[in-house]
């Protein structure tokens, strides 16, 4: 294996690259777990800063759940009907209407937020509530939804399956409950995961959206990063990771078999 | 069940005429075939019968007594077998069958029996548990099959439900299928662009072309008495003799021929088997292509008229490439048709 120069220098380059990866990962999760940083790791390991994290930061974590859960169950409700019908109308107006979907993707999250303060700004209630915040979730994972379910239903002969159905009797409820659905599951399936990850990890649509009561995950990260000992900050980064990360996993393993699907 | 089409019609908004203003009925229990080329309106006529076309202001399609023109597909109470079979993949072929069931909401005790008889009837009860994807194209097609007899429909309709197999196994599902639409007992119009398939299965077939019923006969009657050059060339391939008619003698380049009748302006047709190598023959050729296709032998001939015509030749010799011979062609075998205006 290590027989040619070519093999050596692959290997170096590759080791040189994670090394670049995961050195940070690692100091950033040693530093909240090390008794005291600037002493190095001969202080001792403890959970103590992960404990103060929790009760520091529990309220943004759980809000952030809920935020993704709530973003998930909007972009279902929206997203699935709205797939369904650009997938059954194929056509320059369904194009037309995907991409304005998708614009959300291309505009920064700044700027998304921007126009929502600039038109929801003055409504106190609406401004001050959880749901301004979800507003700026659903609109931003609303295309990844779409389109993950769209590919799925654009794979499959859905008119026909449809017109089987029909021809056996079934209404247009019964068609979209017992074919549409659950041969879409895959698209459903790999869209929900993506929605409920870039929820928990959104940060600059939230961090113009969010007040002080109302601080999510990333957001209660970029505070803790400004305003706590660098401990807790990296504590609070291992917390992030724990979460997201199975998320992450999860998502590449849906998104494949979604794309299995549809090939 | 009886079937009535009247004035029957479908131009799409582009204005395009799929299918012409057309009469069809066919009796209780009667298997009939829209047999035709591919764009000939057959699959048009088909989904207008289903249901999955709205047809033009104007026509009716009456199933027996009622007039269903108005009525959605699903409640027009038909079985269709699709060209795909749109079987659903999200279920086993226990629950595609008894879908259809299900959605007339019959209690399960006898959604299962009714399902478990059609499995029966079909032979397909080892793949009861399977799902779709597991199963072979004849599988599939059966499943197809029997998931549109399931709920008892007033009719049944199939959209060429033999061309996604391979050529070896149509031929046999061809007979199961003339088979087991009997033993349904059930009124059935197929569509279907194969001769072959249209003679085997269908007690009278409805030859189609460019939006238009041109004759619709037993097959028997479409063989031997076509009423036009498309339906004699389409049914049994029929060959087309050019030559030029004088009286009842046609002049070929390969010699002259004995009509049966008159045939100024007309066109004379032959089939094949018709054609008969013989030294008596008054036209001569040249064989081009010898084909040894087991019981018979088939010849192409040049020099009897500007295309090659085929021959049917059952002796145990046959003549080589190259050879010239002498055809002859009884005079009653001929078929003189009024000469092609607008159909292909």
């Amino acid at each position: 294996m290590f027989k040619s120069k070519v093999k050596i220098m692959q290997l170096a380059v590759t080791l040189l690259a994670c090394a670049f990866l995961f050195v940070p990962i690692i100091m950033s999760v040693l530093a909240g777990l090390t008794a005291n940083y600037f002493k190095g790791i001969s202080s001792g390991l403890t959970f103590k800063w992960v404990i103060e994290v929790w009760e520091l930061y529990a309220n943004s974590i759980f809000l952030s759940m809920w935020l993704a859960i709530a973003c998930l169950v909007c972009t279902l409700i929206i997203g699935l009907p709205a797939a369904y019908g650009l997938a059954r109308h194929p056509g320059w107006l369904s194009r037309l209407l995907e991409e304005f979907i998708s614009l959300p993707l291309a505009i920064p999250g700044l700027a998304l937020a921007l126009a929502l303060l600039q038109l929801y700004g003055s409504m106190k209630g609406f401004r001050a509530s959880w749901t301004f915040i979800l507003v700026g979730h659903v609109l931003y994972t609303l295309p990844f939804m779409v389109r993950s379910i769209l590919a799925v239903l654009a794979s499959i002969d859905l008119k026909t399956l449809e017109e089987g159905a029909a021809s056996l009797g079934a209404s247009p409820w019964q068609r979209f409950r017992d074919i549409v659905v659950p041969n879409a599951m895959p698209g459903i399936l790999a869209g929900s995961l993506t929605v409920v990850t870039l929820s928990i990890g959104e940060f600059n649509l939230t961090w113009m959206l969010h007040t002080p009561y109302l601080k999510t995950l990333p957001v209660g990260l970029a505070d803790s990063y400004a305003s706590m000992r660098l401990e807790i900050a990296s504590a609070y980064t291992l917390v992030f990771f724990i979460l997201i990360v199975p998320l992450l996993m999860a998502m590449q393993w849906a998104s494949a078999r979604a794309q299995r699907i549809t090939q | 069940m009886t079937l009535r089409l009247t004035h029957t019609a479908k131009t799409y908004p582009d204005g395009t005429k799929a299918l012409l203003p057309t009469d069809l009925s066919v009796g209780k229990g009667e298997i009939v075939s829209l047999l035709g080329p591919s764009g000939c309106g057959k699959t048009t006529l088909l989904r207008i019968i289903a249901g999955l076309e709205t047809p033009d202001a104007g026509s009716e399609i009456w199933f027996d007594n009622d007039n269903v023109t108005p009525l959605p597909v699903e409640r027009r109470q038909v079985g269709m077998v699709f060209q795909s079979y749109a079987l659903f993949p999200n279920m086993s072929v226990r629950a595609n069958i008894g879908y259809g069931l299900k959605m007339q909401q019959l209690p399960k005790s006898e959604i299962e029996a009714r399902v478990t008889e059609v499995l029966e009837m079909c032979q397909l009860q080892p793949f009861a548990a399977r799902a779709i994807t597991a199963l072979s194209g004849g599988q599939r097609q059966r499943v197809a099959l029997a998931r549109a007899i399931a709920p008892r429909p007033r009719m049944l309709l199939l959209d060429e439900p033999l061309s996604a197999l391979d050529a070896s196994l149509r031929g046999t599902l061809r007979e199961e299928l003339a088979v087991l639409l009997r033993e349904f007992d059930i009124t059935a119009i197929f569509v279907t662009h194969d001769q072959d398939e249209a003679m085997a299965i269908a007690d009278r077939v409805a030859v189609m072309c460019q939006g238009r019923v041109l004759q619709t006969g037993t097959p028997e009657e479409l063989y031997r008495n076509p009423k036009s050059p498309f339906v004699a060339g389409f049914v049994g391939n029929a060959m087309s003799l050019r030559g030029k008619a004088d009286g009842a003698t046609l002049y070929l380049d390969g010699g002259a021929l004995t009509l049966p009748a008159r045939g100024e302006g007309q066109t004379v047709f032959v089939r094949a088997e018709d054609v008969c190598i013989g030294d008596d023959g008054p036209l001569r050729g040249k064989v081009e292509t010898v084909t040894f296709l087991g019981t018979h032998y088939k010849i192409g001939i040049s020099g009897i008229t500007p295309d090659t015509i085929a021959s049917i030749h059952a002796g145990q010799n046959a003549p080589k490439v190259g050879d010239m011979i002498n055809v002859a062609i009884k005079p009653e075998t001929l078929m003189l048709l009024p000469q092609e205006v607008d159909v292909a």
